[in-house]
C-alpha cells in the first residue's frame, strides 16, 4: 500500500490532531511526588527482581536513592530507611564502592549527629565484612569522627580497625599511622609510643623513608613539651 | 545432501534479508543514537561512580532491548510467512522439514549476531577488551536462544500475540529463577521450581553487566555449552511440532 499526499486526509482528522496536541501540551499533567519509602525491599527480594543483573540493578537503586535525597533536605531524610536501601544495595553489588562512598562522604555529612553516627557506623559494619577493599571508607568515616563531629574515640576506633583488620601490605603509610595521631590527639603520648614502637617492632612498616619518619616521631615523642607533629614538616 | 544443504543455506540467507527488509540495521542505529542519550543523562544524574553506572544500566538496557529485537522480528516473521502461504509452499517442495528449520535457526543466529557485535564495539569502549569480548558473545547465545524459542512458539501457536508473550514469558522466568530458588531456599525450597530450574536455560548467567563493570567475566565454556544444549532442545521441540503439522 503506497501513502498518498496529505491533502487527502479529512479535515476533521487535521482538527482532532490539533485539539489532542493543544489539550496535551495546556493540561498539566497529574502531580507525581517522588517520596522515600520507609521500608527498603529485602535484599532476597532484590536479587530475584534483578534477572540476573545484580550490579545494574544496584546502580538503578542508587540513582533513585539519590533521587529521593534530592527531592529533600538531609536533615529530614529518613536515615534508618536509607541505612536500609544502602545495606541492600551494597548486597547486591558487594564491589560497589557507590553506597559507602555516599554514605561516608554525603550522608555523614549532616549537622544532625545522631544521623551522621548512624551513617558512620553503617560504614563501619561494612568494612568489617570486607576489610581489604572497603578501609578508604572507614578511613573517611575516621575523618569525619575526628574533625566533623569532634569524636575522637570514635575515631580512634575506626583508625585501630583499619590498622589491625586489614591484610599486609594493603594500606598506604598514612592510614597505618591514622592510630597513632589521633592517640597524639587524645593526649595519649604514651599509647600512640607504645603503638609507633609495635609498628616498627612488627614489621607492618617496611619502606625506608616512612620507617626514618617514624623513628623520628617516636623519639619526638619521648621529649616532653616537643610537638610531634613537628616530624612531618 | 548438497542440494538440501545448499537449501538450508538459501532460507538461512532468506531470513538475513528478511531482517534487513525490516529495517533491522535502522533499528540498531536508532538504538545506539539513544544508548549515547542515555549515557549523558545518566552521568548527569549519577553522583558517585559514574562511568561503572552508565557501563552497568546501558549493558543491561541494550541487552533487554536486543531481546525485543529479536524475538519480535522472529516471532513477526514465522507468522507472516505461514499466513502467506510460504510456510506451506517451502515444506511441500522435496525437502526435508529438519532442513527449513535448520535453516531458520541459522538464519535467526545469524540476525542475533547483528545486535551482538554492535552492542559488544560499544562495550569495548567502556571495559577491557576480554570483558566486553566474553560479555557480547554471551549475548549472542542468549539472543540465539530466545530466537529459537520464539521460533517454537511461533510454530506452535499460530498468532503472534500469543507467541510474543510466551516468549517473554520464557525470557522472564529464565532470567528469574535462580532469585526465585534462592527465595524459595529461605522457606525450605520448592521441588517445582527446581525443577523448572533444570528444564530452563539459566539466562541470569549470561552477559551480566558486572563483568563489564569489573573487567571479570565468567568462563564462556560453560555458556557456550549450555547455549548449544539448550538451542538443540528447542530445535528438537520445534522439529516434532513441525513433523507432525499437515499440509
Amino acid at each position: 500500500m503506497r501513502a498518498g499526499p496529505l491533502r487527502r486526509v479529512p479535515w476533521a482528522v487535521w482538527l482532532l490532531l490539533a485539539g489532542a496536541l493543544a489539550a496535551q501540551s495546556l493540561i498539566p499533567p497529574p502531580a507525581h511526588h517522588v517520596q522515600a519509602r520507609a521500608l527498603h525491599p529485602p535484599p532476597p527480594m532484590l536479587q530475584a527482581a534483578a534477572l540476573g543483573e545484580p550490579v545494574a540493578l544496584a546502580r538503578l537503586a542508587m540513582l533513585y536513592v539519590h533521587a529521593v535525597e534530592g527531592t529533600t533536605a538531609l536533615r529530614r531524610l529518613d536515615y534508618p530507611a536509607l541505612r536500609g536501601w544502602l545495606e541492600a544495595i551494597l548486597a547486591l553489588d558487594p564491589r560497589g564502592p557507590a553506597p559507602l562512598l555516599a554514605a561516608s562522604q554525603l550522608y555523614a555529612g549532616v549537622q544532625d549527629p545522631a544521623r551522621a553516627r548512624l551513617m558512620l557506623d553503617f560504614v563501619y559494619q561494612e568494612f568489617l565484612r570486607d576489610p581489604d577493599r572497603r578501609w578508604p571508607h572507614l578511613a573517611h568515616a575516621a575523618l569525619a569522627a575526628r574533625h566533623r563531629l569532634g569524636d575522637l574515640p570514635l575515631a580512634r576506633r575506626y583508625a585501630q580497625a583499619i590498622r589491625t583488620r586489614t591484610s599486609a601490605g594493603v594500606l598506604p603509610p598514612w592510614a597505618l599511622q591514622m592510630e597513632a595521631s589521633i592517640l597524639e590527639d587524645l593526649g595519649e603520648s604514651a599509647a600512640a609510643r607504645a603503638l609507633i614502637g609495635a609498628m616498627l617492632a612488627n614489621g607492618q612498616v617496611r619502606d625506608p623513608n616512612e620507617l626514618r619518619f617514624l623513628e623520628r616521631r617516636l623519639q619526638l615523642l619521648e621529649r616532653p613539651g616537643e610537638p610531634a607533629t613537628g616530624a612531618q614538616r | 545432501m548438497q542440494s538440501t544443504l545448499a537449501a538450508t543455506f538459501l532460507i538461512a540467507r532468506e531470513v538475513v534479508h528478511e531482517a534487513l527488509r525490516m529495517r533491522l540495521a535502522w533499528v540498531l542505529a536508532g538504538l545506539c543514537a539513544l544508548a549515547f542519550g542515555l549515557a549523558g543523562f545518566i552521568g548527569a544524574v549519577a553522583l558517585t561512580d559514574t562511568r561503572a553506572t552508565q557501563t552497568a544500566l546501558l549493558a543491561a538496557l541494550l541487552r533487554l532491548a536486543a531481546i525485543f529485537i529479536v524475538a519480535g522480528f522472529t516471532v513477526t516473521s514465522i507468522v507472516r510467512e505461514a499466513d502467506e502461504q510460504g510456510q506451506q509452499l517451502l515444506l511441500a517442495l522435496p525437502l526435508p522439514r529438519a532442513a527449513w528449520l535448520l535453516g531458520k535457526l541459522a538464519g535467526l543466529g545469524l540476525v542475533a549476531l547483528a545486535p551482538a557485535l554492535l552492542f559488544g564495539a560499544l562495550a569495548f569502549a567502556a571495559a577491557p577488551a576480554a570483558a566486553a569480548l566474553a560479555w557480547s558473545v554471551s549475548l549472542w547465545c542468549e539472543l540465539w536462544i530466545v530466537a529459537a524459542f520464539a521460533l517454537l512458539a511461533a510454530l506452535g501457536l499460530s498468532s503472534a500475540l500469543a507467541a510474543l508473550a510466551a516468549t517473554l514469558a520464557f525470557y522472564l522466568l529464565a532470567r528469574a529463577i535462580g532469585g526465585f530458588q534462592l527465595l524459595a531456599e529461605q522457606r525450605g525450597g520448592s521441588a517445582l521450581l527446581d525443577l523448572i530450574g533444570t528444564m530452563l536455560p539459566r539466562l541470569d548467567g549470561y552477559a551480566s553487566a558486572d563483568w563489564l563493570v569489573y573487567g571479570q567475566p565468567a568462563p564462556l565454556g560453560p555458556i557456550l555449552l549450555h547455549s548449544a544444549i539448550a538451542i538443540a532442545l528447542l530445535a528438537a521441540l520445534a522439529l516434532a511440532d513441525l513433523y507432525r503439522k499437515e499440509l
